[in-house]
C-alpha cells in the first residue's frame, strides 16, 4: 500500500513535469491562437471541475455558474485595472469609490475574486441549499440573471452595458494551467477525504446520510463555496484572458457549456471532466468553421450562424439520451487502471 | 397618476399578466405530471410567433388561417419534443431529462438562428389591432383588451377539457399518480402527448399575440417571457391550473405597476420576477395554490 502511494506520487510527479515541458515547449512553437485554445482549455477545466463538485460528488443540481463567474471577473478586473485606466474606460458615470482606486497583483486579484465569489455562493446557498434538485436548478439560475442585470445596471461599479475594455492580459499559459493544478490537486484531495465520502454519501442517499450522522447542510454549503470559489477564480482567469467583460457575456448559455463539460465528463468523475474539457473547448473552436464562410475552388459556402450551437446542443442530446453516464461514468482513470491495462494486454499477448 | 394613466396602465399589466398565464399553464401541466421542468416551453413561444408571420408574409395565408396553422405545428412540435428528447428519459433521474430540455432549448433557439436569422424582424400589424380608442381620457390600444378576453376564453376551454372530458380524467389520474394510472388502463404516453400538444398550443398562442403587443420577432424572444411564466407557474403553485393563472396575472401586474410608479427601477424589470422566484422558495415552495407535494426523495 504504502509502496503503491509511493509510486503514484513519484508518477504523478513526472506527469507534471512533463506537461510543464510540453508547456514551455507550446508556449514557443505554437501560434497565438492554439495558444488561446489551450489557455481556454485550462480556464474550462477549472470551472467543470467547480461545477462537478457541486453537481456531480455533492448532488447539488445548480445552474449559477454564470453568476459566480461575472462576480469573478468583475472583481479581479477592477482590481488589476490601474486606476487612471479606469477613469478613461468609465464613460457612463465616473466609478465610484473604492472601485476606481483599488488596485492589486494579479495573484491577490484572482484569489479576492474567488473569495467574493465563495462569498457570493454562501450568502445565496445558505437560503437555497435547502431546495432540492431542480428548484435549486431554478434558484441558482435565477441568482445568476440577478447577478447579470445587476451589473448591467450598476454603472459606476461595472460601467453598465459597456463593460469593460482593455482588461490587463495577465492570464497566460502559465497562470492559468497554475490555477488549474490546484483545483485540480484541491478538487482531488477533497473528493478522496473523508469529507468526499460523507459529500457522495448525501448524493447518493440524503436521509441515509443525515441519520449516519452527517450535518448534510454544512457539508452541502461547504461544498458550494469552495465550487463558488474555483468558479470565480475562472471567471477571473477568463476576463484577463479576452481582456473584455460585459454583462452579456454571462448569459447562461456559459453555465450551459460548463455543464455540457461536467455531463459529458461523467457526474462525479474528474478525469472524465478533464477528457470532456479538452475535447468540448476543441470542438466548440473547430465548429467555429461552420459559421464563418468557405470558399472551396470555385464554390462559395456563406458561413451559417447559430449552426454551431445547433450542432453542440445536439451533441449534448444525443449524450443524455444515448449515454446518459457520459464518457467516464463515475469512474476515473488512475495509475492502478492504466497499469492493469498493460497487464491485461501483456496476458492475452 | 392620474386616473387615466392608471387604467391604461391596468390594461397594459392585464395584458402581459395574461400572456404570462398562457405560458405558464403549459409549465404547471407538464411539471405537474412528469415533475419536469420544460426548458424548452419557451422556444415553443416563440416558434409559435415566427409560424404565424412566416404564414402571412411567406404563404400569403389570411390571418385567421396562418394563426390556426401555427398553432396546430407549434402543438406538432410541442409532442415530436416530448416524443424524442423526453420520453426515452422517463425512467432516468429527473435531472436527466431537465438537461434534456435545456438541451432542446438551446437546440431550437439555434435552429432559429439558423432558418430565420438573428436580426430582429419588424411585425407587420392588423390596423385595427392598434387604432388608438379613446374614452374620456383614457387611450386605449385595441389589443390590450382582445388579448385579455382571448385569453380567458382560451383558458376556459382548457379548464373543460381538464374537467369535463377523458382525456382530462387521465390528466388529474396521471398528475396523481402515474404508476397506477398505467395499471387502471390510462393511455400515459398518449396523454402526456396531448398534455404536451395543448401545452404548446397555449404557448403558440401567447407568442403570437406577444408578437402583436411587442412587435418584434426575434430568436430569442422566448427566454425571457418563458422564464418568468415558469417563475409565475411557481408563484401560483405548480401543478394547478387555477394558479398558474393567478400567478401569471399577479405578475404581469406587478411588473407593469413597479415600473410605472417606481420608474428608476426600469432597469431592474428582468430581475424582479427571479427576487419573486428566491423569495416563494424560500417562504411557501408551494405557492398560493399549489397542492403540499410529498418529499419525492
Amino acid at each position: 500500500m504504502e509502496d503503491k502511494r509511493k509510486r503514484n506520487l513519484i508518477l504523478n510527479g513526472l506527469l507534471v513535469g512533463a506537461f510543464a515541458l510540453f508547456l514551455f515547449w507550446a508556449q514557443v512553437n505554437l501560434d497565438g491562437y492554439k495558444i488561446q485554445i489551450m489557455n481556454l482549455i485550462a480556464v474550462n477545466i477549472i470551472l467543470a471541475l467547480s461545477l462537478n463538485l457541486i453537481y456531480g460528488f455533492a448532488g447539488m443540481f445548480s445552474l449559477g455558474h454564470a453568476g459566480f463567474m461575472a462576480i469573478g471577473a468583475y472583481t479581479c478586473a477592477l482590481l488589476i485595472m490601474p486606476p487612471l485606466q479606469k477613469q478613461a474606460l468609465f464613460i457612463l458615470e465616473p466609478a465610484m469609490w473604492p472601485f476606481s482606486v483599488m488596485h492589486a497583483p494579479f495573484l491577490v486579484a484572482v484569489i479576492l475574486a474567488g473569495l467574493m465569489a465563495a462569498l457570493a455562493g454562501i450568502l445565496i446557498g445558505l437560503p437555497v441549499l435547502r431546495l432540492g434538485g431542480d428548484y435549486l436548478g431554478i434558484a441558482t439560475l435565477g441568482f445568476a440573471e440577478i447577478i447579470r442585470v445587476l451589473a448591467n445596471n450598476l454603472p459606476r461599479m461595472t460601467n453598465g452595458a459597456l463593460g469593460f475594455k482593455g482588461i490587463p492580459d495577465y492570464a497566460n499559459i502559465w497562470w492559468n494551467y497554475g490555477w488549474c493544478f490546484i483545483t485540480l490537486v484541491i478538487v482531488v484531495r477533497l473528493v478522496n477525504s473523508n469529507y468526499g465520502n460523507a459529500l457522495k454519501a448525501i448524493r447518493d442517499d440524503e436521509v441515509a446520510a443525515r441519520a449516519m450522522g452527517i450535518n448534510t447542510f454544512r457539508y452541502r454549503l461547504t461544498a458550494f463555496a469552495i465550487g463558488s470559489f474555483f468558479a470565480g477564480v475562472g471567471g477571473a482567469l477568463l476576463g484577463s484572458l479576452l481582456t473584455t467583460i460585459d454583462p452579456k457575456m454571462f448569459l447562461f448559455l456559459l453555465t450551459f457549456n460548463v455543464l455540457m463539460i461536467v455531463v459529458a465528463g461523467g457526474l462525479g468523475s474528474i478525469t472524465g471532466t478533464i477528457i470532456a474539457g479538452v475535447i468540448i473547448t476543441v470542438l466548440l473552436e473547430w465548429l467555429r468553421i461552420v459559421e464563418n464562410p468557405i470558399t472551396i475552388g470555385e464554390f462559395y459556402i456563406p458561413g451559417i450562424p447559430g449552426m454551431r450551437m445547433v450542432v453542440f446542443s445536439l451533441a449534448l442530446l444525443f449524450i443524455i439520451l444515448f449515454r446518459r453516464q457520459g464518457i467516464m461514468g463515475r469512474k476515473e482513470i488512475t495509475w492502478d487502471t492504466v497499469f492493469a491495462l498493460f497487464r491485461k494486454r501483456g496476458v492475452e499477448k | 397618476m392620474s386616473m387615466a394613466m392608471f387604467i391604461q396602465h391596468l390594461f397594459n399589466a392585464l395584458t402581459l399578466g395574461s400572456l404570462y398565464a398562457l405560458i405558464a399553464i403549459g409549465y404547471t401541466m407538464v411539471y405537474g405530471i412528469l415533475r419536469l421542468i420544460n426548458f424548452a416551453h419557451g422556444e415553443i413561444f416563440m416558434l409559435g410567433a415566427y409560424f404565424v408571420f412566416w404564414g402571412v408574409t411567406l404563404l400569403h395565408l389570411p390571418w385567421f388561417l396562418a394563426v390556426i396553422v401555427a398553432i396546430a405545428v407549434t402543438s406538432l412540435t410541442g409532442v415530436l419534443v416530448d416524443r424524442v428528447a423526453y420520453r426515452p428519459l422517463r425512467d432516468a433521474p429527473r435531472i436527466s431529462a431537465l438537461i434534456s430540455s435545456i438541451g432542446v432549448s438551446f437546440f431550437l433557439q439555434n435552429l432559429a438562428i439558423v432558418v430565420f436569422s438573428a436580426i430582429p424582424r419588424e411585425v407587420q400589424r392588423p390596423g385595427w389591432l392598434v387604432d388608438i380608442i379613446v374614452v374620456g381620457k383614457v387611450r386605449i390600444l385595441p389589443l390590450t383588451l382582445v388579448v385579455p378576453v382571448l385569453s380567458f376564453l382560451l383558458m376556459l376551454g382548457l379548464l373543460f377539457i381538464v374537467y369535463k372530458t377523458k382525456p382530462g380524467l387521465g390528466m388529474r389520474a396521471i398528475s396523481k399518480d402515474i404508476e397506477t394510472s398505467r395499471l387502471m388502463g390510462v393511455p400515459v404516453n398518449r396523454i402526456i402527448a396531448l398534455t404536451f400538444g395543448i401545452g404548446s398550443a397555449l404557448a403558440a398562442a401567447s407568442g403570437i399575440m406577444w408578437a402583436l403587443r411587442y412587435p418584434q420577432l426575434q430568436p430569442v424572444m422566448g427566454v425571457i417571457p418563458g422564464f418568468k411564466a415558469f417563475i409565475a407557474a411557481v408563484f401560483g403553485g405548480i401543478g394547478s391550473i387555477q394558479g398558474a393563472v393567478l400567478g401569471g396575472l399577479i405578475l404581469g401586474i406587478m411588473e407593469i405597476m413597479i415600473v410605472a410608479f417606481l420608474p428608476t427601477l426600469a432597469g431592474y424589470r428582468d430581475a424582479f420576477a427571479f427576487v419573486l422566484l428566491i423569495i416563494i422558495l424560500l417562504v411557501k415552495p408551494t405557492g398560493l395554490l399549489g397542492e403540499k407535494l410529498e418529499d419525492k426523495v
